[in-house]
């Protein structure tokens, strides 16, 4: 598994061809709709950790095992990157059935989305449940969330939240909200109702009267099984819906046109008709898996690069 | 030479040595050797299996016992460790923190067995969770229940141990930890308010004892080599503390505002290049400390001159002693008024001190106090952020440091002796220990234990205090593993955040620019960002350095996982492999490397990963980093390789050497 994830980090030429060959493969034997894939965001110091630790004893016992993605940001001066929070994430430390990676988002040097992406494929494949956990700061819940089945969002009690979350946007994306420490008291509770409120006056895809916010504490242990069961109940309507495969198909879309974004730039995409043409592209060719056509429309636009210098 | 006949001379502090190795038995034999050459109090060192609550024969405790410190499982080693000294007139200082009930209620215990009154027991146990979550890393329990059991011990002591110092608040650790001296004193005091609005609050403490428990607080300070600027250091706690214990808990009696405090000097600075400069190094940090009659230590104890290369020898320790008894009994230095009363500068220094550290300390009140700002890793961002500029100003020579960044041209010193002049702790001591307490534990009586910890764990969860349920449970056999794991069930372990997170790197000096150039190229070479993997093994919690090492490395553009500290070997190699790292650095300062290291190499190869490159730092002896480096490590960095950005070089060095040619 951890070779597996090395070889889908590699960019050397030939490595980053095998790595296509497995995702490919992947893509076209794992049965629909697999393993539940699921977001995890909210602002430092939210608890994302403490919940994603309460989650695996909450989830390990009743024998599924879990694979997480734990995210954190580069620096944008260095390139650096400190992965530091997983040290809380402790259920799972000797526990063969819990696999935990940390990524760096290395987002000005491109490949977050990318390595992500091929990371939740490969993990979705060999474990039960998949999490993905990210600092969210309003820009990259739609990039999680395309990533994902069900993505939560971690809200701090009493930081006057709602009205930022208007205000930045980012309303629209989650499909669960989790104030997290709901032993801070009224503070909890004020800020879940102030977030009911405003989940169902927001403008969201899907309807408003699904998006759950939930009370929890992670260091007590409670609220964890009805979080458990608002992102199942989520992913499951949206299967019954028939929605949870446009959802995937979406995200495929995104995936595909960023990555090659940040590989060739908008003058790359220019080469092949633009963005919107792309787009028109990508979503009708499902003749192979979403890996095999990033290597073809990279090929293509390598060659139009190459005719018009 | 002699003092003139009518010279009035005050009451010297108290002289001790913070010491403890191997066993009870050991242990009690150099104290006994230590008093005897003058020594006037005792400051116990528990080893890190003690102090985290596992008893010796704990898988985490292994290469541990005995270690930095004295084992002490049961009340059969409590009372060894005592053995022929008299407790009523013993002053003992105990640096015990997360399980400091326990180890009270040992000494409680130990005193009532051998015939001494516990009312008459005078001593200190150290008791500041918060500074064991910024710096020192001995803590088990979350911040809360922490409190409260400080509390506990507060609320117990001030009735039944009158004369006990039942919690010593710390700064030493906080300065240990990169502190400026205006965070030091600030979060210092919002600890002490902590502890204070705890006691207030819990209801079986009436408010008139309150002024006596704020006469029992005492203080645990540093002393650095800017030696000046800590007199006035300590001279703005003594008069903050003046004006918070009238203003907040309304302290009339001025004598139960007083700021009462000892000290260990700084080991920080003590270096391991020229190690005979530390010698004078800590007598001025001692002078910082006892210069100034206002603000002079109630307690001293001085570190060694050796510290930075293993464990003092009884001679190194004696050296030290010996400089407390000239200072106190050859120079003149007690015969005067305070010599910095009317020092406009002084003065001028203290003011500023004070009016920053009120301003640092209202932030961390405003936040909620120590637990909101432990919680939200604030105090712990801070000190990183100091450390981080400290490193790099020695590195770039904005600190001088004598024969480590300056005057580095040096005689062989014959002090050294061949590298043989430090303390090896015997390896037969753990073995020794472990018989020991399996034999105890099967002379015990079943149903008086079971009884004890079943007493134990309903006292508390009806939210008792477990000071008198601890002391019955030492009678009965209880051990130091069964007590805390009573507690880990009821309260639950914490992981303190690292704080490393939040700082942002800067530029940095032509080497650093240098170095992250290397390292992005090596990226094409490896495929992807050098990642790397900092860890902890065993028990030490003295993680200053390996925050320091997983900042710079994110500086220098590498991809940096650190999973905190008190790991286990095994977890560290798992994580290795599943991080997909490509190069794996180890921090242990605590002594226990060899065996900690070689756990961690043979993790690896049985997870196939015995060519991936091990560095390891920390306080090793040469003749240990030779046998480490014959066992397979890379690299093994001591406190001489103080130039972080030239060890990261050097890590780009060990991954080019192992990483196959493209």
């Amino acid at each position: 598994m951890p070779e597996a994830l090395n070889l889908a980090d590699d960019r050397r030429a030939d490595r980053r061809k095998e790595a296509l060959e497995l995702l490919d493969t992947l893509e076209r034997e794992m049965p629909f709709p697999g393993a539940p894939r699921i977001g995890l965001t909210g602002a430092p110091g939210a608890g994302k950790s403490t919940l994603l630790d309460a989650l695996v004893r909450e989830l390990r016992p009743k024998g599924e095992t879990l694979a997480i993605v734990a995210v954190d940001p580069s620096s944008r001066t260095t390139g650096g990157a400190l992965l530091g929070d997983r040290v809380r994430v402790r259920s799972g430390a000797s526990d063969p059935g819990v696999f935990i990676r940390s990524m760096a988002a290395r987002d000005q040097l491109g490949g977050l989305a990318e390595s992500a992406w091929a990371a939740v494929a490969i993990l979705a494949a060999a474990f039960d449940r998949v999490f993905v956990e990210t600092v969210g700061v309003g820009q990259s819940e739609s990039d999680v969330a395309a990533l994902v089945d069900t993505l939560v969002y971690v809200a701090t009690p009493g930081t006057g939240d709602a009205l930022q979350f208007m205000k930045a946007g980012i309303l629209e994306y989650p499909d669960v909200f989790v104030v997290n420490k709901a032993d801070l008291g009224a503070a909890a509770t004020r800020t879940a109702s102030e977030l009911r409120s405003s989940v169902s006056l927001g403008d969201r895809g899907t309807s408003p009267s699904e998006a759950a916010v939930i009370l929890t504490s992670a260091s007590a242990g409670e609220g964890i099984d009805e979080l458990v069961s608002a992102m199942d109940a989520h992913r499951q309507r949206l299967i019954d819906g028939d929605a949870l495969r446009e959802r995937r198909w979406r995200g495929r879309e995104i995936q595909l046109l960023g990555a090659l974004e940040r590989r060739y730039g908008a003058f790359g995409i220019e080469r092949l008709g633009g963005r919107r043409a792309l787009r028109e592209r990508v979503r009708k060719d499902d003749s192979v898996s979403a890996f095999a056509l990033l290597a073809r429309l990279g090929l293509e636009i390598e060659e139009a690069l190459g005719k018009s210098r | 030479m002699t003092a003139p006949e009518n010279a009035r001379r005050d009451r010297p502090w108290m002289f001790r040595t913070y010491s403890g190795h191997s066993s009870a038995r050991a242990s009690n034999e150099l104290y006994r050797t230590n008093l005897s050459k003058g020594q006037t109090g005792l400051s116990v060192a528990f080893d890190l299996p003690t102090q985290t609550g596992y008893d010796s024969d704990h898988p985490l405790a292994r290469g541990e016992v005995g270690k930095v410190g004295v084992p002490i499982s049961h009340i059969d080693d409590m009372t060894a460790l005592f053995k022929e000294l008299p407790l009523e007139k013993m002053n003992t200082s105990m640096t015990i923190n997360a399980n400091a009930a326990w180890l009270l209620a040992l000494y409680v215990a130990t005193a009532e067995r051998t015939g001494a009154d516990p009312k008459k027991l005078q001593g200190t146990t150290q008791n500041d969770i918060v500074k064991e979550y910024l710096s020192r890393g001995t803590y088990i329990f979350p911040p809360e229940a922490s409190l409260k059991l400080i509390g506990d011990i507060v609320a117990y002591t001030v009735d039944s141990i009158p004369r006990w110092n039942p919690t010593n608040i710390c700064s030493y650790h906080l300065q240990e930890a990169g502190a400026t001296p205006v965070q030091e004193i600030a979060y210092a005091l919002a600890t002490a308010i902590s502890v204070l609005d705890q006691v207030r609050s819990r209801g079986d403490v009436p408010e008139a004892a309150i002024p006596r428990i704020v006469g029992r607080i005492s203080f645990f300070l540093n002393s650095g080599i800017r030696f000046v600027e800590e007199i006035c250091k300590v001279r703005a706690m003594a008069e903050l503390w003046d004006e918070i214990t009238l203003e907040r808990y309304g302290v009339q009696d001025a004598k139960l505002r007083r700021f009462r405090y000892g000290v260990q000097v700084n080991s920080l600075g003590l270096t391991e290049a020229q190690p005979e400069n530390n010698v004078i190094r800590i007598v001025l940090e001692a002078l910082g400390v006892t210069l100034s009659k206002k603000a002079r230590c109630r307690a001293l104890q001085l570190p060694a001159w050796n510290e930075a290369l293993g464990l003092p020898r009884p001679w190194d320790q004696q050296w030290s002693l010996r400089i407390q008894q000239i200072l106190a009994f050859e120079s003149d230095l007690l015969e005067h008024e305070d010599i910095f009363d009317g020092s406009r500068v002084v003065e001028e220094k203290t003011e500023e001190l004070k009016r920053e550290a009120r301003r640092e300390l209202d932030v961390v009140l405003e936040m909620g106090g120590t637990v909101a700002a432990i919680e939200n890793a604030y105090m712990k961002q801070r000190l990183v952020e100091s450390q981080t500029a400290r490193a790099r100003a020695i590195e770039n020579g904005d600190i001088t440091v004598v024969g480590v960044n300056a005057y580095t041209n040096a005689e062989p010193s014959p002090l050294m002796d061949g590298g043989q002049s430090i303390l090896k702790v015997d390896e037969s001591a753990e073995r020794e220990q472990i018989e020991r307490l399996v034999e105890f534990r099967s002379k015990r009586n079943r149903a008086d234990v079971e009884s004890a910890v079943q007493n134990l764990e309903d006292v508390l969860r009806n939210g008792g205090n477990v000071m008198p349920a601890s002391i019955r449970a030492a009678h009965a056999g209880v051990t130091t593993g069964e007590w805390a794991d009573v507690l880990r069930g009821l309260y639950g372990e914490f992981r303190a955040p690292t704080g490393v997170v939040a700082t942002e790197g800067t530029g940095g000096s032509q080497a650093t620019t240098d170095t992250r150039d290397r390292v992005h190229r090596l990226a094409d070479t490896l495929g992807r960002p050098l990642k790397i993997l900092v860890g902890k093994p065993g028990l030490d919690g003295h993680s200053n350095g390996a925050e320091q090492i997983a900042v710079k490395a994110r500086d220098v553009g590498m991809e940096v996982v650190y999973d905190g500290i008190r790991l286990e070997p095994g977890e560290i190699a798992a994580s290795a492999r599943d991080e997909g790292v490509h190069l794996v650095g180890l921090s242990i300062l605590s002594g226990s490397h060899s065996v900690l290291v070689i756990d961690v190499l043979d993790r690896l190869r049985e997870l196939g990963l015995g060519n991936l490159p091990v560095v390891v730092g920390g306080i090793i002896p040469e003749e240990d980093a030779d046998k480490l480096c014959q066992a397979g490590v890379r690299r093994v960095y001591t406190p001489k390789d103080f130039d972080l950005t030239r060890i990261m070089s050097d890590i780009v060095d060990v991954v080019e050497e192992t990483s196959p040619a493209p």
